[in-house]
C-alpha cells in the first residue's frame, strides 16, 4: 500500500426523489483511495454505501437520484462534470466494476467471450487476433479452467462462482486503477465466497489497484480490507484502518453493528428432552428423471439421499450446508410441500410421511414455516391481521377470537396489535419478518422449520430476529429446524448441527463439538471458509440494544 | 435443437386435428342448408332437393361425412367448391397472394413503426413522448377496423386525393399474374407506373390492417423494455464503457425480443382475421372476402377448406417463432 491517492471524494452529497424517505442518499462524504489499497464501506442496507459507488461510476439512476454537491477527483478530473463520452472511456477502462449478483450481472443471451471482446471493441483496444489471445489470458488469469471452453459458454452454463470470476475478468480486462466491487461474494456459498476474496486480494497485490469494497458483512472485512468506512444513512460515521475499527471501534453505530455479528462460537446449551418430537429416517427424495411428453430421460438430482436426524422437544436442530446441498428439500419435505420418494417422517409417533393429503391437515398446523424473504412471502394486498388469522380460521378458529390472539402474538413478537389494520409494504423487513414468525405462531405449532430466515436481514436486525426465535422457543417449548447457510448464524442458535453436503449429512452432533472438533473434511472446510474467523471482535461492554 | 424441433412438431398434430374438427362443425352449425341457398328464390321440389343432398352426400351420419373428408384430406384433396366448381385449393392459391401482401405490408408499417417506438418509450420513460404514445397505442388499439378505415378514406382519399379508394392496381394497367403478389408482378411487367399504382393502393389498407398490431408491439416493447433495462447485466454492460446505443439495442433489446415475437406471431392470427374487414372495405380481392361470401352461400368444402388451410398457415407461423426464440435464447435451445 503507498499513500498515493488514486481517488478522492470530496464533500459529495447525492440527492433523492422528494417522495424518499430522506433528502440524500449520500450526505458529505469525503474520502480517498490510495493505489494498493483495499477500502471497504460497510454499511446496512439504506446506508448509501452503493450510491456513493454508483456515483463515482455515473451510474445513478438518474434523473431522479443525482449529486448535487462535492467533487469525485479521479486522474486530475472532476468525474462529476465530464462529458457522457469522457465518463463511457473511463467506466471499464479506467475503473472496473463487479456486481452482488452473479446469476443477472451478465447478458444470458451472449456468449462469455463476446461479453469479454465487447469491453476492447468499446474501448477501440488490439486487432482482432490480439483479443481472443487476451480473452483467454483473462479467464486463465481469474482462475477459471480451461478458457476456451468457458469462453465459448453462454452464462446459464456457469456456476455462481465461475460466473463472478467472469465478472472480476471482465472489470479488470483494461487494467484499471481501481476496481469498484459492491458486495461481490454475498450470493455466494462460504467456499466460493473464500475463493473469491482470495482472487480479489491476489489480483489486487499483483496489479497494485485500489479496490473499494463494498460489504454489509464484518466477517469479510477482517478478511480484506485495509482501510474500513462505516456508512450510517448517507453519512461516514467512523473511518480508519481496518485493525482500529474492527478492534476498538469509536462510534456507537460501529459498536452496535459488530455487536451485532455473530461470533463462530457455539454458545448454546442443550437441555434437550428425551423424546423427539420429529425423526426422520432414510428419507429420499431426487428431482428429475421422469421422461418429457416424448420421452427423452431428463437429468436425475438426488436432493437428499437417507437422510436420518431427530429433534427433541424445545431443541433447536441448525441444518447448515451450501446452496444445492439438499437442506431445504429436507425442510419442505417435513410439511409435506414437497413429497419424499421413500423414507419415514416421524411426528409424534405418526409417519406423516404416509398420509394423504387429507389426513396430513391436521397434522400440518403443528408444523410450521418461516421464509427466507420477507419481502416476498407476505401477500401484499391483505392486512396483517388477515395473513395471521387465515390459518387458524381454515383450521375451524372463530375469526373475532383468532384476530384477538394475533393481536397477542403481534406484541409476543414485539409489534404493536395496530398493526393488524395495516400492509405489509408499511413494514421495514426486519419486522416483516417478525410478523411471518407471528403468523407461523398462530398455529400453536410444536415445530418451527425456519428456512434460512434471517438471511436476508442487515446484521443488526438479523441479531434481534434471532434473539426473538430463542426466545419464543424457550417460552412456548417449541422445537426448531434451523435451515442456513450461515455457520455463524448457526453457532448462535443451534444446540445440535447437521452440515449436508450433496444430499447427505456428513456430520451431525452438537454445536459446540461440531465447531470445535469438525470430523468430517468437508465440515472442516466449510469452517475454514468463514471471512474474518480468525477475527474475534472487541470485548464490548454495550450490550445490544434489540 | 434438433429434438426441439421434433417436439414443437409433434405437438401440432393433435392441434391439427382440433382444427379439422371445428371447422368442419363449424359450418354445420350454421342454420340453412347450401341446396336451398343455391336454389334461392325459385326454390326446389323435395325430391329435387333429396337428390342433390345425396349426390353431395350430406344425407349422410355427420362422423361418416366427418371421415371421410379426413381421408380426402390426407389425400391432400381438400374438396370442390359447390357453387363454383373449382377446386378449393385452387381457387385458395390464386386469391391467398393478395392476402398475404395485404398482411404482410400491415406487420411491416407495425413492426418498424411499433417497435421502435416502445424502445424510445422505454428508454424516455415519463417523458412527453412516452406519455404520448401511450395515450395514442391505447387509442389505436380501441379503434374498431371498419370504422379507421374509413375515416382512412374519407380523409387521404376523399378529402386530400392523395390515394386510390379501392382495389389493388388502377384499372388503367394490365399484365397476367406472375407471382401473384401485385407489387412483384407489377414491377416485373415493366409498365411505366404500374408498380406506383400498385404501392398506393396498399397503403390505406395496410395502415388500418396494421394499426392494432402497431399499437400492440409499442405497449409490448416498452413493458418488456423497462423490466429488462431493470436487470443487473445492463448496469454491467454501462459499467464496461459501452454506449448507450449499444447497451440498449445489443444488451436490451435482444432480452427484450421474446416478448415481443410472441405478440407479433400471436398477431398473424388477428392480421388474417383482420384482412376480412380490410378485404371487405377496400374490395381487395383476398381470402378474407372469399371466406365472407363462401359462408353466406353456405358453401362447405370452401369454409372447411379456407379455415383449414388458414389454420395451417397461422400454426407453422407460431413454430417459426418457438424456433425463433430457441434462436434468440440459449437457455430455451439447451433445455430441449
Amino acid at each position: 500500500m503507498s499513500n498515493e491517492t488514486i481517488l478522492k471524494i470530496d464533500n459529495l452529497s447525492v440527492s433523492l426523489p422528494s417522495r424518499a424517505d430522506r433528502a440524500f442518499a449520500v450526505e458529505e462524504v469525503s474520502f480517498e483511495l490510495y493505489a494498493g489499497e483495499i477500502l471497504c464501506i460497510v454499511g446496512e442496507s439504506g446506508s448509501g454505501k452503493s450510491m456513493a459507488s454508483n456515483a463515482v461510476m455515473g451510474l445513478l439512476p438518474k434523473p431522479h437520484v443525482r449529486p448535487v454537491n462535492g467533487r469525485i477527483m479521479f486522474e486530475n478530473q472532476d468525474l462529476l462534470t465530464v462529458s457522457d463520452a469522457e465518463m463511457q472511456k473511463i467506466r471499464g477502462g479506467r475503473i472496473g466494476m463487479i456486481f452482488q449478483e452473479p446469476m443477472t450481472a451478465l447478458n444470458p443471451v451472449m456468449k462469455v467471450e463476446d461479453q469479454l471482446d465487447e469491453v476492447f471493441v468499446s474501448h477501440g483496444k488490439y486487432s482482432r487476433a490480439e483479443r481472443k489471445q487476451r480473452i483467454i489470458e483473462m479467464l486463465r488469469d481469474v482462475g477459471l479452467p480451461d478458457p476456451e471452453i468457458i469462453g465459448r459458454s453462454y452464462p446459464f452454463a456457469l456456476s455462481g462462482g465461475q460466473r463472478q470470476r467472469v465478472m472480476i475478468a471482465m472489470a479488470l480486462a483494461l487494467e484499471p486503477s481501481v476496481l469498484i466491487a459492491d458486495e461481490p461474494t454475498t450470493a455466494l456459498d462460504v467456499t466460493t465466497q473464500a475463493q473469491i476474496l482470495g482472487l480479489v486480494k491476489d489480483l489486487q497485490e499483483k496489479r497494485g489497484m485500489g479496490v473499494i469494497f463494498i460489504t454489509h458483512d464484518f466477517g469479510v472485512v477482517a478478511e480484506i480490507a485495509d482501510r474500513v468506512i462505516v456508512m450510517q444513512t448517507g453519512r461516514i460515521v467512523e473511518q480508519g484502518s481496518a485493525e482500529q475499527v474492527l478492534n476498538s471501534p469509536k462510534h456507537p453505530y460501529t459498536q452496535k453493528l459488530i455487536a451485532a455479528v455473530p461470533h463462530l462460537e457455539a454458545v448454546h446449551k442443550s437441555a434437550k428432552e428425551p423424546t423427539p418430537v420429529i425423526s426422520v429416517k432414510n428419507l429420499q427424495k431426487t428431482y428429475g428423471g421422469n421422461s418429457g411428453f416424448f420421452g427423452g430421460k431428463g437429468r436425475v438430482v438426488h436432493a437428499t439421499r437417507d437422510v436420518n436426524f431427530e429433534i427433541y422437544k424445545g431443541e433447536t436442530l441448525g441444518l447448515v450446508g451450501e446452496s444445492g446441498s439438499g437442506k431445504s428439500t429436507v425442510g419442505r419435505c417435513l410439511i409435506r410441500l414437497h413429497d419424499a420418494d421413500s423414507g419415514q417422517i416421524l411426528f409424534d409417533g405418526k409417519d406423516i410421511n404416509s398420509l394423504t393429503l387429507k389426513e396430513m391437515m391436521p397434522v400440518r398446523r403443528h408444523i410450521q414455516m418461516i421464509f427466507q424473504d420477507p419481502y416476498a412471502s407476505l401477500n401484499p394486498r391483505r392486512k396483517i391481521g388477515d395473513i395471521i388469522v387465515e390459518g387458524p380460521v381454515i383450521h375451524g378458529a372463530v375469526k373475532s377470537e383468532a384476530m384477538k390472539k394475533a393481536g397477542e402474538l403481534l406484541e409476543l413478537v414485539g409489534l404493536d396489535p395496530s398493526a393488524l389494520k395495516r400492509y405489509p409494504h408499511e413494514f421495514s423487513g426486519g419486522q416483516r419478518q417478525r410478523i411471518g414468525i407471528a403468523r407461523a405462531l398462530a398455529m400453536d405449532p410444536k415445530l418451527l422449520i425456519a428456512d434460512e430466515a434471517v438471511s436476508a436481514l442487515d446484521v443488526s436486525v438479523q441479531a434481534q430476529v434471532l434473539e426473538l426465535l430463542d426466545e419464543i422457543k424457550e417460552r412456548l417449548h417449541l422445537s426448531m429446524l434451523f435451515v442456513t447457510h450461515d455457520l455463524r448464524v448457526a453457532a448462535k442458535i443451534c444446540d445440535r448441527i447437521a452440515v449436508m453436503r450433496l444430499g447427505e449429512i456428513v456430520e451431525y452432533g452438537e454445536t459446540s463439538k461440531v465447531f470445535n472438533n469438525p470430523q468430517h473434511p468437508y465440515t472442516r472446510a466449510l469452517l475454514d471458509a468463514v471471512p474474518g474467523k480468525a477475527w474475534e471482535g472487541p470485548q464490548l461492554e454495550e450490550p445490544i440494544s434489540a | 435443437m434438433f429434438s426441439f424441433l421434433i417436439h414443437r412438431l409433434m405437438i401440432l398434430i393433435p392441434t391439427f386435428i382440433g382444427v379439422t374438427l371445428a371447422a368442419f362443425a363449424f359450418i354445420r352449425v350454421i342454420p340453412g342448408d347450401p341446396i336451398l341457398v343455391m336454389a334461392g328464390e325459385r326454390g326446389i321440389t323435395p325430391e329435387r332437393h333429396a337428390e342433390m343432398m345425396t349426390a353431395f352426400g350430406f344425407d349422410k351420419p355427420i362422423w361418416e361425412q366427418y371421415f371421410s373428408y379426413i381421408w380426402q384430406l390426407l389425400q391432400g384433396d381438400l374438396g370442390t367448391s359447390i357453387v363454383t366448381k373449382q377446386p378449393v385449393l385452387e381457387e385458395f392459391a390464386a386469391l391467398f397472394p393478395a392476402t398475404i401482401e395485404l398482411s404482410i405490408c400491415a406487420l411491416i408499417v407495425a413492426t418498424v413503426i411499433g417497435i421502435p417506438a416502445g424502445i424510445i418509450a422505454a428508454v424516455k420513460r415519463g417523458s412527453f413522448f412516452d406519455h404520448s404514445l401511450m395515450t395514442l397505442s391505447l387509442t389505436g388499439f380501441s379503434m374498431p377496423i371498419f370504422w379507421w378505415a374509413l375515416l382512412l378514406i374519407v380523409f387521404f382519399s376523399g378529402f386530400l386525393g392523395w390515394t386510390p379508394v379501392s382495389g389493388r392496381i388502377s384499372v388503367m394497367f394490365y399484365f397476367d399474374s406472375v407471382t401473384g403478389f401485385m407489387l412483384i408482378d407489377s414491377w416485373l411487367s415493366g409498365e411505366e407506373g404500374a408498380f406506383k399504382s400498385a404501392l398506393s393502393h396498399l397503403i390505406l389498407p395496410s395502415i388500418a390492417l396494421g394499426t392494432i398490431p402497431m399499437a400492440v408491439f409499442a405497449r409490448q416493447t416498452r413493458s418488456a423494455m423497462l423490466e429488462i433495462l431493470n436487470e443487473d447485466f445492463i448496469k454491467t454492460a454501462r459499467a464496461k464503457g459501452l454506449s448507450n446505443f449499444r447497451v440498449i439495442v445489443v444488451h436490451a433489446f435482444r432480452n427484450a425480443l421474446i416478448p415481443v415475437i410472441t405478440v407479433i406471431g400471436l398477431s398473424v392470427g388477428v392480421l388474417l382475421a383482420g384482412a376480412i374487414l380490410t378485404e371487405t372495405i377496400f374490395s381487395w380481392p383476398g381470402i378474407g372476402k372469399w371466406m365472407v361470401d363462401s359462408i353466406f352461400r353456405r358453401d362447405y368444402p370452401v369454409v372447411q377448406g379456407g379455415l383449414i388451410l388458414i389454420a395451417g398457415i397461422v400454426m407453422i407461423i407460431n413454430l417459426t417463432v418457438d424456433l425463433c426464440y430457441g434462436l434468440i435464447d440459449p437457455r430455451i435451445r439447451n433445455k430441449r
